[in-house]
């Protein structure tokens, strides 16, 4: 269950296993002689614990809901549909919400596109790892996986053991060197076991965010909130006196005891189920080995993400017929424009991609991992990103576009509206200068 | 049985129950009798069955002595005990299972319905076929 990005994952193995490996391999030794034999055998634990935390939260099913069969998506589309008043051209999808009312509480479902389900409160949708995860905390890098309902345990006792462990060995170090210090003075004793100089610098700069992070989810725990709920400020009293967490169970022991001990949900994936093709909208999908479908799913998915589901649609044949069913086929740009001026699209994703409650990842560009994964994928991406920004661009350049595009909603599109232009560069632009640098990456595919 | 039932089940006309969250985010199906079964099943029986559901359901969310001393347990082991250990939400899950199963064979193929276990669907709905009308579209 591991996203595409594991290379902070490896970091993360690397620091803990190395820092220890140096700590068993060198202080112990000395401080197992001098001091206690226990020390080696409390550290070995931590260890052991940490570990198996870690490859716990990474390798485990986060809770990710399964997607909607065909059937199933079909009677919510029929639920939804709202008659399409409006003229060809200015079609607006209709409103995707539905609202519980959860002990009192009113709580608003959105509808997931990709997904083709109301997402259960609580839950919400990964753009990194392409699924709707219930109980969704936040998509964390450092581990590679979503933190959800089925791993925020493990998660969080890994943060409050590696926080343990971090200060165990940074305070072992610090032993060690003293006793050494004695005989001589600081310097030989550093001398003698650089190793420990090594270790100490480690655990010294990661103990703070690490024992920060463990405080937080400390008290997000105590008060059953996921970091995704606290950021938004869902049940703050902000927002009006009777605003109450609805899914406290009302003490900070019980809390606690709910998120530490309570029943483990097994995984709702059907790892051994076989995935259907596209075609019928496969509701297995996911897991390991459905890889490759899962990224060639992300593909329709991103398009649909946009706004034009149209285009999909004429790709694939059978997706998006959520969106736009009965819209002719000139009418792509028009939608995909309409959605851009409010451009929420763009930054919300930004945001929910790279939110860490430690904010060390927070302000870095997405990555470009354009040769790793399929050339549809990854670069397709990168398209739009780049698609937009012309758009956007050539938007605050002429203002009568919108006019135009109000009134023409058919093929008499000015010459720089045709799709070939859009997704060939900077050449569609010669005029605007100060993006250049980000408008050129790669846009030499078709559509 | 399994292969037959997706046979029949990819064509047949199919009924929703929807999840209800009034009481919180677990498990829990509305037991609100949807109008397309009028008159083909009794109401009595569906509620009693989806009430039965629901309360396995709650047992398996709910914390008792026993889910805490196997989370402990576990715990103590580093999770490794998970790998080789059923918890008791899977119980109650397979007790589901079966549950739905005796129904559908003692109850529901007889009337010409189905029910499809919510495991299946994700429990994001229970799903309700029924088998004597072809789906229209």
């Amino acid at each position: 269950m591991m996203a595409r990005q594991t290379g902070i994952f490896y970091l993360t193995c690397t620091l803990i296993i190395v820092t220890s490996g140096l700590f068993f391999g060198f202080d112990c030794v000395y401080l197992a002689q001098h001091v206690t034999p226990a020390i080696p055998a409390i550290g070995g634990a931590l260890f052991i614990f940490v570990m198996a935390t870690l490859f716990r939260t990474s390798f485990s099913d986060p809770g990710v809901i399964p997607r909607a069969s065909l059937d199933e998506a079909a009677e919510l589309e029929r639920q939804m549909e709202v008659p399409n008043a409006g003229s060809p051209g200015t079609y607006r999808p209709p409103p995707r919400t539905k609202e519980v009312v959860i002990k009192g509480q009113v709580v608003k479902l959105k509808y997931c596109f990709t997904c083709k389900l109301f997402r259960p409160p609580r839950a919400s949708h990964c753009s990194l790892c392409d699924n709707c995860v219930d109980r969704f905390d936040h998509h964390c890098p450092w581990v590679g996986n979503c933190v959800g309902k089925r791993n925020y345990r493990y998660f969080y006792l890994f943060i409050l053991s590696l926080s343990v462990h971090c200060i165990y060995i940074f305070a072992c170090v610090l032993t060690n060197l003293i006793l050494r210090a004695q005989q001589d003075n600081f310097l030989t004793a550093m001398k003698e076991s650089p190793a420990s100089v090594i270790e100490a610098i480690v655990c010294f700069f990661s103990v703070w965010s690490i024992v920060g992070l463990a405080g937080f989810h400390s008290y997000l725990v105590a008060s059953e909130l996921t970091t995704n709920e606290d950021i938004k400020g869902s049940f703050t009293a902000r927002r009006g006196a009777d605003s109450f967490n609805p899914y406290s169970k009302g003490s900070i022991f019980k809390n606690c005891s709910q998120v530490l001990c309570g029943p483990v949900p097994p995984s709702l994936l059907d790892r051994r189920g076989y995935v259907v093709p596209d075609s019928s909208q496969a509701h297995h999908v996911s897991g390991p080995e459905t890889q490759k479908e899962r990224e060639s799913n992300s593909v329709n998915v991103r398009h649909e993400y946009y706004g034009s589901t149209t285009v999909t649609n004429q790709k694939t044949g059978n997706m998006g017929t959520n969106t736009a069913p009965d819209l002719p086929p000139p009418a792509v740009v028009t939608t995909a424009d309409e959605m851009l001026p409010a451009g929420e699209n763009v930054k919300k994703r930004e945001m929910i991609s790279y939110q860490t409650p430690d904010g060390t990842i927070n302000n870095k560009l997405p990555p470009l991992n354009g040769t790793s994964s399929p050339p549809t994928c990854g670069g397709r991406k990168n398209h739009i990103w780049d698609m937009t920004l012309n758009q956007l661009n050539y938007m605050g350049r002429s203002n009568n576009h919108a006019a135009i595009h109000g009134t023409n909603p058919g093929s008499v599109y000015p010459q720089p509206y045709r799709h070939s232009d859009y997704l060939s560069g900077t050449s569609v632009l010669p005029a605007v200068k100060g993006n250049k640098s980000t408008m050129s990456r790669g846009c030499s595919t078709d559509f | 049985m399994d292969n037959m039932a997706r046979l029949s089940s990819s064509q047949c006309t199919k009924v929703f129950l929807q999840r209800d969250f009034t009481e919180g985010t677990g498990v829990r199906f509305q037991n609100k009798f949807p109008q397309e079964l009028e008159g083909k099943i009794d109401r009595a029986i569906l509620e009693r069955t989806i009430n039965t559901v629901n309360s396995i359901y709650l047992e398996a969310e709910s914390l008792s002595g026993r889910t805490y001393c196997e989370s402990c347990f576990a715990c103590m082991t580093a999770y490794i005990a998970y790998l080789c250990m059923d918890t008791h939400y899977e119980k109650c899950l397979k007790k589901v299972a079966r549950y739905i199963e005796e129904q559908n064979k003692t109850v529901f193929v007889q009337q010409g319905l189905m029910l499809v276990d919510p495991a299946e669907r994700g429990l994001r709905v229970f799903e309700i076929c029924i088998l004597t009308e072809q789906q229209n579209r």
